[in-house]
């Protein structure tokens, strides 16, 4: 499938935001020999969302292979390769099984550098697939990046376009540090944009997808198009709105963020995390730390509330923010009058 | 395979340095001289020495909390050892890492580990690494026998086996986790008998005798090299001080007896009565080796004591690597 840039008239193919992803995977293989992808399902089966369709065909079951459902064994399989001079991908499926191989992403991969006096390169990425909004219930849904970037020697990636996963993927996997690549698993059928050559997309670079001069709307992942829609549904009474889609949350481009927030002198940040200890907390303070004197109201959070995801669509639809919570996110860091009031 | 003469006196000369430079290190504990936590090898030595022995430079050893005799036993350097422990920049890990963490990558030592069981895996995937290359490598983990009792540890070792990795599994049991006693932990006597849960073949080994520990090692190292898989070997052995620092007598963990009785297996003592009868060396030989490790130690305590503290300028250095795609800058 194609369509028309708007701007050079040329044709640019679209890939969903899974494809983007495989694309990646394909041409990364294809440039390195030292790069190999394990972890359950990804083998014959391509990943159960099929990030990793075809690779073991194409590759060959050396360097595309199912594991025992192990989560500590997985990352630590991909820690001793990586340490030993291969460039691993393994795969966590669901980022709440982060929590399963803690001890060996946080005490082990994320810390042997440091400990051994610089002498260790982990070049590893873990893929894995995060967000909420697909019933999925409490241990299938969750966003927990907050815990990874507290975390000295991680790099955490959240695209939100076909054409971040692809660059941000290559980028991840050529990172000599240990990297979690999160992928939303309600974007996957999500098309735009990806070129067809092999390209990166540099890593702790936010981008500004919407410009405005009145709020600065911070968010990433799936966050982005909500947010996206809340700037179109309030441009018409108006309200200029500047989104920016972090892209990565660990490092933070923080720079961008103080930037934008100078110029708005309002800022909302927007996460599927839940509010409490999430990004929104570290934004908040570094932009307080940095803009105090820019800022016209308190930095505004529109996040999930402090529970587990829930299962029944009838309660998840009020628990993950969208554009209509953005939308009253916005208007309480303006002071314009909310649904509430 | 029956261990020549020149791989005695070799054997008998890693022991001897780790008993050396463990000793010394306890003595330095004791006046207050060590900062951070100190786990001794003393008592554990032939299991290194006869695993170590065996294996080329290029093979990859994973370890544990009680990690330096893994670290001598690979030919691990006492100057940059001791300065490590003392939180020195000339430290193997610039003072990053300490006892619990100290590592030379050069060595393909990866590491002792504060994390009972957290080197497994590790290992595991060094394993898949020297399969991957197309090498005859062998990684080789170290653990305790309390690590068998952790997630990771069966992760791991279901995934070498089901993987068919060239890992040897070197279980250290010396009968405690921490200060408890292993029957209180598990309900079987030997923890071998896990090996068979895994498909993957298992010795019981004199973990004293550091003869059998090399001949034990040389069959499974072979079997590693030879692309038939993992193999598990428990080391019946002892730690003759305390799990943490050099406190022996009087602890009401385990009895003053026991601990005799054990030492009365000395696994340096034990090779030591039988080279001069078999004449691979003299006791004036053997001295000679004790003469040159104490040398050896007492310039790496000067080496120490005189290098520099770390630059509270390093501090952040080395937390990520700032090469790769775009390099580590990280606010």
């Amino acid at each position: 499938m194609t369509m028309t840039d708007s701007q050079t008239g040329t044709e640019v193919r679209q890939l969903t935001y899974v494809g983007a992803f495989n694309e990646a995977m394909r041409q990364v293989m294809a440039d390195d020999e030292n790069v190999f992808v394990a972890g359950e399902d990804v083998g014959k089966a391509g990943g159960v969302f099929g990030h990793f369709a075809g690779l073991a065909e194409e590759f060959g079951d050396r360097r595309c292979f199912d594991t025992p459902i192990a989560e500590q064994a997985i990352v630590g399989l991909g820690t001793g390769a990586a340490v030993s001079g291969l460039r691993p991908v393994v795969d966590l499926m669901f980022m709440d099984f982060v929590l399963v191989a803690m001890d060996q992403i946080a005490n082990q991969a994320a810390k042997l550098k440091y400990m051994f006096g610089g002498k260790a390169t982990l070049p590893l990425t873990i893929t894995t697939n995060g967000g909420a909004g697909l019933s999925a219930a409490a241990q299938h849904s969750q966003s927990l990046e907050a815990l990874l970037a507290h975390i000295p020697g991680l790099k955490v990636i959240m695209p939100s376009t076909p054409y971040d996963v692809k660059g941000l993927l290559v980028a991840s996997i050529r990172d000599d540090n240990p990297t979690v690549f999160v992928s939303n698993k309600r974007m996957l059928g999500v098309k735009g944009p990806v070129p067809e050559e092999l390209y990166e997309v540099p890593i702790g670079q936010g981008n500004i997808v919407r410009e405005g001069d009145g709020v600065s709307v911070v968010a990433y992942g799936r966050m982005v198009p909500e947010s996206l829609k809340a700037a179109e549904l309030l441009a018409a009474e108006g309200v200029s709105v500047e989104v920016i889609d972090l892209r990565t949350v660990q490092p933070l481009d923080i720079d961008l963020i103080v930037k934008s927030v100078r110029k708005t002198n309002h800022i909302v940040v927007v996460h599927e995390a839940v509010r409490f200890g999430g990004l929104g907390a570290e934004i908040s303070a570094q932009v307080t730390e940095q803009a105090f004197d820019y800022l016209d109201a308190p930095v505004t959070r529109v996040a999930a509330p402090f529970s587990p995801v829930p299962f029944s669509p009838a309660l998840e639809a009020h628990y993950v923010p969208n554009a209509g919570s953005i939308v009253e996110g916005i208007r309480q860091a303006l002071g314009l009058p909310t649904s509430a009031a | 395979m029956e261990p020549t003469a020149e791989i005695l006196q070799d054997l008998h000369r890693r022991m001897v340095r780790i008993r050396t430079f463990e000793e010394a290190a306890g003595r330095l504990a004791e006046a207050n001289r060590l900062p951070g936590f100190l786990h001794l090898y003393v008592g554990e030595e032939a299991v290194a020495a006869g695993v170590c022995g065996v294996l080329r430079d290029e093979d990859q050893i994973s370890s544990t909390h009680r990690g330096h005799g893994h670290l001598v036993a690979k030919g691990g350097d006492f100057k940059r050892m001791m300065a490590e422990l003392m939180g020195k920049a000339t430290g193997y890990c610039n003072g990053k890492g300490g006892s619990m963490h100290i590592s030379d990558l050069d060595l393909n030592m990866l590491g002792a580990n504060g994390i009972v069981g957290g080197g497994v895996p590790i290992a595991v995937g060094a394993g898949l690494a020297n399969k991957y290359k197309g090498n005859d490598n062998v990684s080789v983990v170290f653990f305790g026998d309390g690590s068998t009792n952790i997630g990771a540890f069966h992760e791991a070792a279901n995934m070498a086996a089901a993987l068919q990795l060239p890992v040897v599994f070197v279980c250290e049991n010396n009968e405690y986790g921490e200060y408890t006693p292993r029957e209180q932990t598990m309900a079987i006597t030997d923890v071998v008998d896990r090996a068979a849960g895994y498909g993957m073949p298992g010795v019981i080994v004199d973990g004293m005798d550091v003869v059998a520990m090399y001949e034990a090692a040389g069959e499974a190292v072979a079997r590693a090299r030879a692309g038939e898989g993992p193999s598990f070997i428990e080391a019946k052995t002892y730690r003759f001080y305390n799990h943490h620092g050099v406190q022996v007598l009087g602890m009401k963990y385990r009895s003053d007896e026991e601990l005799e009785r054990w030492k009365k297996r000395d696994p340096i003592e034990l090779l030591e009565a039988r080279l001069p009868e078999i004449g691979v060396m003299t006791v004036d030989e053997i001295a000679e080796v004790h003469r040159e490790a104490e040398v050896e130690i007492g310039a790496a305590i000067t080496f120490a004591e005189q290098s520099p503290q770390p630059d509270p300028a390093t501090l952040l250095d080395d937390v990520y690597s700032l090469t790769g795609a775009n390099g580590g800058e990280v606010r």
